[in-house]
């Protein structure tokens, strides 16, 4: 399956959320989770379902003025 | 040099064609410029900046509290005799009037030195009717050494002299000259003078700058208006101020601007100055000259003084007798030289002061500093 | 005269100290800075993961009770900042949101035009709105209608520690404004910020200041020392002014 992460095309196996996460291997705590311009909290990114072509955004809060 | 050199320079200018060229922007420019040219003085004075008062106000109060904070000093004068070789149609001393002419002797000056320094007041202003027979300068040698007894700060109020006796009367520790020229315009200077001493224009004119020469801290000049048109006549003791000021970089110059009091006074000035015409000029004359000291006498009344805290009156006098022996005996009183219209005590005056929000000054110099 | 402090949205700031978490030679610096400095109010930026390194949880530095403002920075459109803005919120952020909205790589202005339209959407969203503009009164009547909480001007381009290159401009918000003037950007030192304050501006937002300095801790509070007083002279002058109000209406007004 393809998917558009931060704006690049990825290929994975992952089929939800979570399994995609842990495939790149982030850390958890500070991640905001963007996924067809929706933001999805961290208990729904089991439940939520990957297909081909979805977009994917993943955040953090960095130093900034 | 002399400031008649500035005052001929406008012996043929047209006042009243410069007031009408005179526009509200003109007026309002004249309100955010640093520093005032004499043409910006002019404007101020202009019947048209009369319409803007309460915006000039509110520069001048400004100005008046970043160069005196809130804060006005006290005086009181203390005429010692009354006698005077001239004939000035305005004045109750006028050598013509048959009052009551009176000297003080020393002692009777140390009295009411002691009766006017209990009320508080720290500096004094000497005034003489201007007679040279009657004051000989030995005389006033002697009344300035009684005063500085009882005084932190003396100041004079009597017929011009010559430089090298404004020297020996700074030397005995006098710090102030107060001289006013009366009327600046000539023509009338000599109709209102009928004789004496005070019909040389022109020695009175340069007297001021005598005395700031001869080191005197404070010169204090005016015009008495209502004898000239009104507003060329305070136009040219602004130029004068200035003039002095440019000049003698060592002497605090101060305007006074004493005006005819309709209601009491004999004499009717063909040029009477109203409440607002006289509000605007003081005004006029803060902007024009921010470091200047305005002294308000008590021929201005309690309502008037108690506004003028607030507009840039720096210097008031207080609990005023203008007769001579005025303060010590209470019967017997000679004949005033004008009519005061603020009667208050001092403890009024500085009451008054108070609580307008300003803070009254008996005394900010000494000599012995 | 008292502070009563500076109220925004639902939140009251005792300190007019704004502070940002940009530029940092370590994170670990921010807490101790937050409590020299007394900031209770701290700017966070949103980023994409950089997938190769371990990004650090900016979150984790801020103590509870300082209050968090994202930033839109990176966006170069109000519909991007807008949806910073709600990925901010949603993220657990708050309500409180500065836009910044830059289209000018060369000086780093800000967009007015971008901003003013983002600032119409997400006040009407509900949040608490802190727009960072080129200082432009009509602008900011406008922002303060389309419901800005308060208005930033900049004092001097972003990092330049120029100061106050825009004093008339500001002072112009400040005279008008309804609503709070926080001067943000360009500060470079605590005399500037308190200069700032002096003249009347209800906070400042200072960062690579103090972010930068050798010791950022100390700095931190140097400007919240500058910021108080700056505040206290704005006050005392106020407090003059009104003496004058109360006991002569018009100056001139006796004359009547
Ligand atoms: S004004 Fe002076 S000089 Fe003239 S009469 Fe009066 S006291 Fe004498």
């Amino acid at each position: 399956m393809l998917l558009r992460v931060n704006g690049d095309s990825q290929t994975t196996a992952a089929t939800t959320l979570e399994e995609l996460i842990q495939e790149i291997g982030l850390k958890t705590e500070s991640l905001v989770v963007e996924h067809n311009e929706h933001i999805i909290r961290q208990e729904l990114w089991a439940k939520t379902r990957l297909q081909d072509q979805d977009q994917v955004e993943l955040l953090s809060f960095v130093g900034g003025g | 040099m002399s400031f008649y050199n500035t005052l001929e320079q406008f012996d043929h200018f047209d006042f009243s064609s410069f007031f009408n060229s005179v526009s509200d922007d003109r007026v309002r420019d004249c309100l955010t410029k640093e520093y005032l040219n004499a043409y910006d003085f002019l404007t101020l004075l202009s019947p048209k900046a009369g319409n803007h008062l309460e915006m000039i106000a509110k520069v001048a109060q400004k100005k008046t509290i970043q160069y005196f904070g809130k804060t006005i000093q006290l005086f009181a004068p203390l005429y010692i005799s009354n006698y005077c070789t001239n004939k000035c149609i305005y004045c109750g001393f006028n050598h013509a009037n048959v009052i009551d002419r009176r000297k003080l002797t020393i002692e009777e000056i140390e009295k009411e030195a002691k009766a006017i320094s209990s009320r508080g007041i720290q500096h004094i202003l000497l005034l003489t009717g201007e007679s040279r027979q009657a004051t000989p300068m030995e005389y006033l040698l002697e009344a300035v050494k009684c005063l500085k007894h009882y005084f932190a700060s003396v100041s004079i109020e009597i017929f011009p002299l010559e430089c090298h006796e404004y020297v020996l009367l700074q030397q005995a520790g006098v710090d102030g000259l107060t001289l006013f020229q009366e009327v600046y315009d000539k023509v009338i200077y000599d109709k209102v003078h009928l004789a004496g001493k005070k019909k040389d224009y022109h020695y009175r004119l340069d007297a001021p700058e005598r005395g700031a020469m001869a080191g005197f801290r404070n010169v204090n000049i005016g015009a008495l208006l209502g004898l000239g048109e009104m507003r060329s006549e305070f136009f040219f003791t602004g130029l004068h101020a200035r003039y002095l000021d440019d000049k003698y970089l060592d002497t605090e110059v101060a305007v006074s601007l004493p005006r005819f009091n309709p209601a009491e006074c004999d004499f009717h000035p063909e040029f009477p100055v109203n409440d607002k015409t006289f509000v605007q000029f003081l005004l006029a004359f803060r902007l024009f000259f921010p470091r200047a000291g305005i002294t308000v006498s008590t021929r201005e009344n309690a309502y008037m003084r108690d506004h003028l805290i607030h507009l840039g009156a720096t210097r008031f006098s207080a609990g005023v007798s203008t007769s001579v022996g005025g303060y010590a005996q209470h019967q017997d009183q000679s004949t005033p030289q004008f009519e005061i219209t603020d009667g208050r005590s001092v403890e009024e005056v500085v009451s008054a002061i108070s609580s307008n929000g300003y803070q009254p000054v008996y005394k900010d110099w000494d000599r012995a500093i | 005269m008292n502070d009563e402090g500076l109220r925004l949205g639902d939140t009251t700031f005792t300190n007019r100290l704004f502070t940002g978490t940009g530029k940092f030679a370590s994170n670990e610096i921010i807490p101790e800075m937050l409590e020299t400095s007394g900031s209770q109010m701290i700017t966070v930026a949103l980023r994409r993961i950089d997938m190769q390194s371990v990004t650090d949880n900016i979150l984790q530095y801020i103590p509870d009770g300082v209050t968090l403002l994202p930033n839109t920075s990176g966006a170069r459109t109000a519909e991007q900042a807008i949806r910073v803005a709600r990925i901010a919120r949603e993220a657990g952020c708050g309500k409180f949101i500065k836009i910044e909205v830059i289209t000018d790589a060369k000086y780093l202005m800000p967009d007015n035009h971008e901003t003013l339209r983002a600032t119409e959407t997400l006040a009407k969203d509900g949040f608490v709105v802190l727009p960072y503009v080129l200082p432009d009164l009509p602008l900011a009547k406008r922002l303060e209608n389309a419901g800005a909480a308060a208005i930033m001007p900049l004092g001097a381009p972003i990092g330049t520690n120029r100061g106050l290159e825009t004093k008339p401009l500001i002072a112009m918000l400040i005279e008008n404004s309804a609503v709070p003037v926080i001067v943000d950007a360009g500060i470079g030192f605590p005399s500037q910020a308190a200069a700032a304050m002096e003249m009347g501006a209800d906070a400042v937002l200072v960062n690579t200041a103090i972010a930068t300095a050798e010791d950022p801790v100390a700095m931190g509070h140097a400007f919240s020392l500058a910021v108080q007083a700056g505040r206290a002279a704005y006050l005392a002058e106020a407090a003059g002014q009104s003496v004058v109000a109360r006991a002569s209406s018009p100056l001139t007004g006796f004359l009547d």
